[in-house]
């Protein structure tokens, strides 16, 4: 499994503390994608050996090395790079993960597995999730719906706790402009895992100019609504509302060529907001 | 008493005038400071043989301090009177009768500390506060009883001029102790200091997280591992000053500290510090203690005639005494590096881990084989204590802590390093983590840490926001805009903001790294 980064304690990720694992490799084409550099998988190409400052990358048996002890995480090798991809991802297996995961308890309550689209290794997370499940620790995933949970051919949703879902845009179109991909199958897994109770949060990055974000928060905040009572991972047994986290657009680690798109003003994030309550979405972020 | 010299008399002399000139300090500061001038003129000890070797020297060759306590000792360091028993009998001497509400239970709480001494003259634990309030609260407005909190807190603040002074909370759920942590959300002052005993067994999710959310606005209350604790000192114990463990009704006659770092640079290698010049020292602190108590106990009168012995709020046999210590890391790094391992380090090796262990392991073994007859509370010896330093100290490290600037890329590193040397001290350890601002958030996430530290056998840690104005420095809470007060040489109301500021300039204190 090419994983791009385990981040031991996560404040950020889902409730309470969590180890957040960040895999490699996405099927949506985002503009406005904060950490591009997860996209795609590394063709090998070596223009970043030249430019690492610290010599942390080498060429060996045509494959990019990378080493973590010289590694400085100035991201130079990221900025090089052409295809969206990072040399410093480290390959590994479920069992070699969940020995990372153990270090970090007791200290953590559950794991997020993110990306890149961490939906792309379905069995991985379901062996990591079966693991997860026995040892009592919380398994979330932070998914752009991609994955079909009707069908769910790994048999992800018993393992799981819930999904952390990205709702990019409402309108086909729109989601389209944003991704390149259509959202019919996004729109159905916010139903269905809203019905079976695995639905743990949505969220939607907002840009203006790109989608229409009202209708995208109105219908989205309609479509939960249904399901708002229906409780996520909660080791308490305490009853949660879904989350609906509205972030702001910022041009962090955005690509160049979309660099220039406009952050929505805060007070547009609050009418956003407002809407989402309107529609009866008690916990609303705005991030 | 022994006689001394004119010259010192003089040079005396000249440190009070130069104090009652002082710009920057109170008439209190003032009054405190001219009363240990004076009080060093004394010379009623008899001093074990070679401690003016190690205790009188610069800070870089200290091997003991005895962190100003004087020379003729007049009370016990630290007092922990049993409120419970004032709030429920009242006070002959103060001629107060019991409280009936929560009017005359603050009332007579103000008054109380007033006359609680310590060695900085103001109390260093000023009681149980959600307990104390908790009958008189039941049937009250919400209201009025949050505004009476807020005034007793902004009182406290405001007259004990020291951050010092401490108030427990929990391990148990109550309206009082909701009303409390309300109260110093919302005033975000640094006195008083406060803890929460926490026990997952005991305490509710709810009421945890209330205290890590007040714990972000106002770097307080601290979080103490209620098992620990209990099992080591009795359900009867509390957690005053900046995080010391002691009996309630008791206190500690005394802290000395060693100062591992000095100790570790007069021995020739690992083998000599552990066999011979780390025994040495102890031996002579150990010593020095015993001399101090049975000052404070034969000669004093303090036991004798102070109200708070004669009316049972305290007793002398509830006392102990605090063998302190700073600088774990400091001697770790030295003795490694004498050993030609100098690329190991405390904090970042499993080496230094180890002999940080074996170190703490002798000073263990010293202090259970070491009997004074007045530490009965605690079987007849010293509880280990690890002293957070002082303002002047340079290049030392807080007792076992991992050097500011050097902490682990990653919480989880260190935490597993703590939980080595928590252990040992039952009168105080604690590590302090300023907490990035996403965090208010999740404060879930601070819980999660805590449970999983005192599974680990973590004793006490802290937390505040890496924006907040009142921060912790080593023990003790400091206002930044204090200090900066303090700074632009203006007079400031608590006598620890000046020793905050010490730390931020000699220990890097706005440096720790956020997690």
């Amino acid at each position: 499994m090419p994983v791009n980064k385990i981040i031991p304690f996560s404040a950020v990720d889902g409730p309470g503390n969590r180890t957040a694992i960040f895999l490699q490799g996405c099927n949506f084409d985002c503009r406005y994608c904060h950490n591009p550099e997860t996209r795609a998988l590394c063709i090998q190409c070596g223009k970043c050996i030249e430019t690492c400052p610290v010599k942390a990358l080498s060429m060996q048996d045509g494959t990019v090395r990378f080493d973590p002890v010289k590694c400085v995480a100035c991201d130079t090798c990221i900025k090089t790079c052409e295809h969206n991809a990072s040399p410093r991802i480290r390959y590994m297996n479920a069992e070699e993960v969940l020995q990372e995961i153990h270090k970090n308890v007791p200290f953590i309550r559950g794991v997020t597995v993110s990306g890149g689209e961490c939906t792309f290794y379905p069995e991985f997370l379901r062996q990591l999730g079966r693991h997860l499940k026995e040892e009592g620790l919380g398994f979330l995933l932070d998914s752009n719906g991609s994955y079909d949970f009707s069908e769910d051919p790994a048999g992800l949703l018993p393992v799981i706790d819930g999904v952390m879902l990205d709702i990019k845009s409402w309108s086909p179109e729109d989601h389209r402009r944003v991704t390149g991909c259509d959202n019919a199958l996004v729109r159905r897994n916010l139903n269905l895992l809203g019905e079976s109770g695995k639905l743990f949060e949505v969220r939607t990055v907002v840009v203006p100019e790109l989608f229409n974000a009202e209708e995208t928060v109105r219908e989205t905040a309609r479509a939960i609504r249904p399901y708002r009572k229906r409780a996520q991972e909660n080791t308490s047994g305490e009853v949660r509302d879904i989350r609906y986290k509205i972030i702001k657009y910022r041009p962090m680690g955005v690509r160049g060529q979309y660099r220039d798109m406009v952050p929505p003003t805060d007070s547009f994030l609050q009418h956003l907001k407002e809407i989402a309550q309107e529609e009866g979405i008690s916990d609303v972020v705005l991030i | 008493m022994r006689d001394i010299s004119m010259e010192r008399v003089n040079q005396t002399r000249e440190d009070m005038l130069a104090t009652v000139k002082s710009k920057t300090l109170t008439h209190e500061q003032k009054v405190a400071t001219m009363a240990n001038q004076a009080d060093s003129l004394l010379e009623v000890l008899n001093l074990p043989e070679g401690l003016d070797e190690l205790l009188n020297q610069p800070i870089d060759r200290q091997c003991i301090c005895d962190l100003c306590e004087g020379h003729a000792p007049l009370r016990p360091r630290y007092i922990i009177p049993n409120y419970d028993k004032f709030m429920k009998e009242g006070s002959e001497f103060l001629n107060l009768e019991a409280p009936k509400d929560l009017y005359e239970a603050i009332n007579a709480l103000e008054i109380f500390y007033k006359h609680v001494p310590s060695v900085t003259n103001f109390p260093v634990y000023v009681g149980a506060l959600d307990k104390l309030l908790d009958p008189f609260v039941q049937d009250m407005d919400e209201d009025l009883a949050l505004k009476m909190i807020k005034l007793f807190m902004i009182h406290m603040d405001r007259t004990i001029l020291d951050s010092f002074s401490h108030g427990n909370l929990g391990p148990e759920d109550t309206k009082a102790g909701r009303l409390v942590l309300k109260a110093i959300a919302e005033t975000k002052d640094a006195v008083p200091n406060m803890t929460m005993k926490y026990d997952e067994d005991l305490t509710s999710d709810a009421f945890a997280l209330e205290c890590v959310k007040a714990a972000l606005a106002s770097a307080k209350p601290s979080f103490a591992n209620h098992k620990m604790f209990r099992s080591e000192l009795g359900e009867d114990y509390v957690i005053a000053s900046c995080y010391n463990g002691l009996k309630y009704g008791g206190g500690s006659y005394t802290l000395c500290r060693l100062i591992l770092g000095n100790i570790a640079k007069r021995a020739k290698d690992t083998k000599d510090f552990l066999e011979n010049q780390l025994p040495y020292v102890m031996e002579i602190q150990a010593r020095y203690m015993d001399e101090r108590i049975r000052f404070i106990v034969e000669e004093s009168g303090f036991f004798e005639n102070n109200f708070l012995a004669k009316e049972g709020f305290i007793s002398r046999d509830k006392f102990t005494a605090m063998f302190g210590l700073v600088g774990l890391a400091d001697a770790v790094d030295i003795l490694l590096e004498k050993e030609g391992h100098p690329e190991y380090r405390f904090g970042h090796s499993e080496e230094a881990t180890a002999l940080g262990v074996k170190i703490m392991d002798v000073i263990n073994n010293f202090n259970n084989n070491h009997y004074n007859k007045y530490c009965e509370a605690t079987g007849g010896h010293f509880l280990l204590h690890a002293q957070v330093g002082i303002a002047s100290d340079l290049q030392v490290t807080p007792g076992t802590r991992i050097p500011i600037g050097e902490e682990p890329e990653n919480l989880v590193d260190q935490l597993n390093v703590l939980s080595h040397f928590h252990h040992y001290f039952p009168s105080g350890t604690g590590d302090i983590f300023p907490i990035d601002m996403t965090v208010h958030r999740n404060p879930e996430y601070v819980l999660d840490i805590i449970k999983g530290s005192f599974q680990k056998k973590l004793r006490y840690l802290s937390f505040y926001a890496s924006d907040s104005d009142v921060i912790r420095i080593t023990g003790y809470l400091v206002k930044k805009s204090e200090i900066e007060k303090l700074e632009r040489g203006e007079n400031v109301k608590h006598d620890t903001t000046a020793l905050g500021m010490g730390a931020k300039h000699n220990g890097h204190i706005y440096e720790r790294k956020v997690r």
